[in-house]
């Protein structure tokens, strides 16, 4: 069957045999967007973390087919290096990954709390980032995720 | 480890990598006059160096635009190693930290670290080496541009990545341009480390816009073309055996290529992921299940009195058993998994008796020549090529599902990926073992420990792995990797004992991230503070007294001074918050810390912790400190969260959240790092800061409750 949506604001048609197919293994196989990473594969980890209409989803355990006709945003379309999203700034800035494989996850994750509730508190942060990081960088990342919040109200100033 | 010379010129050609010693060995084990020779012996076995590639033109590469890449022998697994093996090239090679780039050196660049990547070894093992890699080439590039230039060398000098004199210049890439036969001058001197403008420096880590942006850097973001994906199938019982299977419905699936049946598995090859998981689905196998295991049975295998039994430290007497005045204490740790997040794997192909294998591996040599063994092909025709690693922690020291991936390649006759599903690598870890501990000791009538005994029993850690050679375990009667942080260093104890029992396990336990130090330190630091409390004493003050003023001894009076210091220790619970202290020496590199803690609402919640580490010459501070963030706080998670146990003869959980693990939430709010330079050298910092905090986090919740937790994970009720 075909399935359209739109990627990273690009429109995209796909031909699928399996409409359950997870999400994660069309951008990741057959759209080759490899920053959205398969760590568990039952929603547990967090690490396939993209975004479907501004919402932070855990696409190992999101069919295709719930994508028809919504945006999907993953980490390659969340900013670049020119033109990065405030989340990777803040988390360039305070040097957070250490192997980094989970980090688009949490990235993903930080963005879609960040559109919701602009100025989280350490209480937020702590209920909606639960995600897991083995490297076990968190210090530096609710670090990173105030000052996104920071980097975000200076651009909106 | 062996201190051998090799003279600079022959180390350059032929290369003593190996002699640096990759497996961290106990430091006591070597003063012990009992094991000294037998150590002495395994030391010398396993130094030379089993690798190749020593020329510095293997190691370099200059690109047309000017930039130098380096084949790192070590890989990147979060650990920042590829940052400051960059910061030390660059600075002998005068070049700015934005002119290299660093990639892992392929098994077909000439270059195997046939040990590999673990022990917190990378920069401290290559600290020498690489500086005078770098220093060379620059000569050897300076030699080149000599000659082009028809300027003698000693007119030119370098920097910037050029070469300059007599009021002419050349880049680095030009000079070297069309050069086929190298001249290797003998090392040059090398920079006094205070000129170094980047070592010592907070550099940003050269992987972070990759690692930010989401680029593919990963073994499991590798593909060939044609490529096609596999699952495995394998046994989910503990020693259990491949009986009989039907996959003729899995064969019909939509998209299966092939299903086959090898040794004790099955591969299902597919078009896609999605396809070869679905036909997994539909594979019926029966395999023989001899026994089921149980936790109780496993537990019981590992515990003081039963099995191998080493004597690792022994200074004056024994305690007599008949003494009714001792402190005795029972402690255990459970079994641990990895639990990294980029599940194992790899890509593979295999054409006309020729192999590639792209994968995340912390052995690249040893995986080249697991795969030759296993498939009768020469290594010449192998080439494996690491990726940057989703995390490594010790769980990558054997990546032999590589050779599954050969095999199903060579089935199908197409590259093939495969890579394990999250129950798989969760049953298929090469876990932390579970350990046992009794601690023994005394106060004397000055209140000063007369004794102090450490018995301790744990399963594999170094023996068996593919790291140490077959005839050492043997020899050793030890495990090396059980060892660490098992000796006590309160070196003004008159009266220790370390007494090791091993025994090996009807599973893989093998190396997780700092080994047995992360369960000795627990053991012996809890002890310590419970033999402070008992004799009514400042538990810092008496560890200090119990140290003597050698070199070792001073490191570790320091660090646990500053830490004192900084956190301004009290021993006074004040409104339901304590602290709590402890301190370990690992691979040299000593450590304290102090943990501040409360209860609420009936659970362990650390807020703060205070981290001294005198780890030599910190080639990137900021990275050390990550380093020390990561490994406390993944330490935290084995102390309070994680635990494997055995349901039904299988490992479980198989899944994380079942597998607790610290997360964001559980992290302290509060964590200052000090660091220390008692030596002129770097030395490792990975796993060292694994060491303290469970006994400090325990030692704080004794004082708030009055209780003593003797278990891992730590639970109050
Ligand atoms: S891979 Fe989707 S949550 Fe783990
Ligand atoms: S950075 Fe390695 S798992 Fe998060």
């Amino acid at each position: 069957m075909n399935i359209k949506f739109t990627i990273n604001n690009k429109p995209v048609s796909i031909d699928i045999e399996d409409e359950n197919t997870p999400l994660l293994w069309v951008v990741r196989d057959i759209l080759d967007l490899k920053g959205t990473k398969f760590g568990c594969g039952k929603a547990a980890c967090g690490a396939c973390t993209l975004h479907v209409d501004d919402v932070a989803v855990r696409s190992c355990s999101y069919a295709v087919k719930f994508a028809k006709d919504k945006n999907v945003t993953t980490i390659e379309g969340l900013g670049d290096v020119e033109n990065p999203h405030p989340v990777q700034q803040a988390w360039i800035e305070e040097v957070v990954p250490q192997c980094g494989y989970c980090q688009p996850g949490f990235m993903m994750a930080t963005a879609a709390l960040l559109k919701e509730n602009p100025n989280p508190t350490d209480e937020d942060i702590d209920k909606n980032i639960i995600n897991i990081c083995r490297c076990a960088t968190y210090y530096r990342m609710r670090k990173a995720i105030h000052r996104a919040a920071e980097l975000t109200q200076e651009s909106k100033n | 480890m062996a201190k051998k010379k090799i003279s600079r010129r022959k180390f350059l050609v032929r290369g003593g990598l190996g002699t640096l010693g990759v497996l961290a060995l106990g430091t006591y084990v070597f003063r012990n006059p009992i094991r000294r020779e037998i150590i002495d012996f395994a030391d010398s076995f396993v130094s030379p160096y089993s690798g190749t590639g020593t020329e510095p033109n293997l190691w370099f590469e200059i690109t047309k635009d000017n930039t130098v890449i380096l084949h790192s022998p070590k890989v990147e697994m979060g650990q920042g190693t590829f940052t400051g093996l960059a910061q030390i090239a660059a600075d002998e090679l005068d070049i700015d930290i934005n002119q290299i780039q660093v990639i892992a050196a392929s098994t077909a660049s000439g270059i195997v670290d046939g040990l590999g990547t673990g022990g917190s070894l990378s920069v401290a093992s290559m600290w020498m080496p690489l500086r005078e890699m770098a220093a060379t080439i620059r000569k050897m590039i300076t030699i080149e541009a000599a000659k082009k230039l028809e300027i003698p060398v000693e007119n030119l000098s370098t920097q910037n990545g050029i070469v300059s004199g007599n009021g002419t210049k050349i880049t680095y890439a030009k000079a070297v341009e069309n050069v086929t036969e190298w001249e290797i001058p003998d090392t040059p001197k090398l920079k006094p480390v205070a000129d170094y403008k980047l070592v010592g420096k907070p550099v940003a880590r050269i992987d972070l816009k990759a690692k930010v942006f989401g680029d593919p850097i990963f073994g499991m973001d590798a593909e060939m073309e044609d490529m096609l994906h596999a699952v495995v199938i394998r046994p989910e019982h503990i020693g259990a055996t491949y009986k009989s299977a039907n996959f003729n419905k899995a064969a019909q699936m939509p998209g299966v290529v092939k299903v086959v049946q090898i040794e004790d598995w099955i591969g299902v090859v597919a078009k896609t992921y999605a396809q070869a998981l679905a036909a997994k689905m539909e594979v019926d196998v029966e395999w023989n299940i001899p026994k089921k295991w149980t936790e109780q049975e496993i537990r019981a295998l590992i515990s003081v009195g039963n099995g191998n039994e080493v004597l690792v430290q022994k200074e004056g007497d024994n305690l007599d058993d008949d003494d009714k005045e001792f402190l005795e204490i029972e402690f255990k740790s459970p079994m641990g998994a990895h639990a990294q997040i980029e599940p194992n794997g790899a890509v593979a192909s295999y054409k006309d008796g020729k192999v590639t294998v792209i994968l995340s591996t912390q052995v690249v040599g040893i995986t080249q020549n697991q795969i030759s063994k296993a498939l009768d092909i020469d290594t010449k025709n192998i080439n494996i090529i690491p990726t940057y690693l989703g995390g490594g922690f010790g769980r990558r020291l054997n990546t032999k599902h590589a050779i599954k991936a050969v095999q199903l390649s060579k089935e199908v006759g197409q590259p093939v990926k495969y890579f394990f599903t999250r129950k798989e690598e969760f049953q298929n870890d090469m876990f932390r073992p579970p350990t046992h501990h009794i601690m023994k000791g005394k106060l004397n009538e000055k209140g000063q420990i007369s004794n102090l005994e450490h018995h301790f029993a744990s399963g594999n850690v170094a023996i068996d792995s593919a790291l140490l050679p077959d005839i050492a375990n043997t020899i050793l009667g030890a495990d090396f990797g059980a060892i660490r942080g098992g000796s006590i260093h309160y070196s003004a104890i008159e009266n220790i004992r370390a007494v090791q029992w091993h025994k090996t396990l009807p599973f893989a336990t093998s190396w997780w991230r700092s080994l047995g130090l992360l369960a000795n330190t627990f053991a012996i630091e809890s002890f310590v503070d419970e033999l402070a409390l008992k004799g009514n004493q400042n538990p810092i003050e008496l560890r200090l007294s119990q140290i003597k003023d050698n070199e070792e001894g001073i490191r570790l009076k320091n660090v646990i001074k500053k830490a004192q210091k900084e956190a301004s220790y009290s021993d006074e619970v004040v409104n339901g918050k304590a602290m709590g202290f402890a301190c370990s020496t690992d691979t040299g590199t000593p450590c304290a810390q102090i943990v501040e803690v409360s209860i609420i609402d009936n659970q362990i919640k650390v807020h703060k912790v205070t981290c001294v580490m005198d780890c030599g010459i910190a080639v990137n501070p900021d990275q050390v400190k990550a380093q020390c963030e990561g490994a406390m706080i993944m330490a935290m998670s084995a102390a309070m969260h994680e635990k494997m146990y055995i349901d039904d003869g299988q490992l479980q959980p198989t899944i994380y959240g079942p597998y607790d693990m610290a997360l964001l939430k559980h992290a302290p709010k509060e964590i200052n790092i000090h660091l220390i330079q008692g030596v002129d050298k770097p030395l490792p910092v990975g796993e060292p800061p694994l060491g303290p905090i469970a006994a400090a986090i325990a030692n704080a919740v004794r004082r708030i409750t009055g209780k003593r937790l003797t278990e891992m994970p730590l639970k109050l009720s």
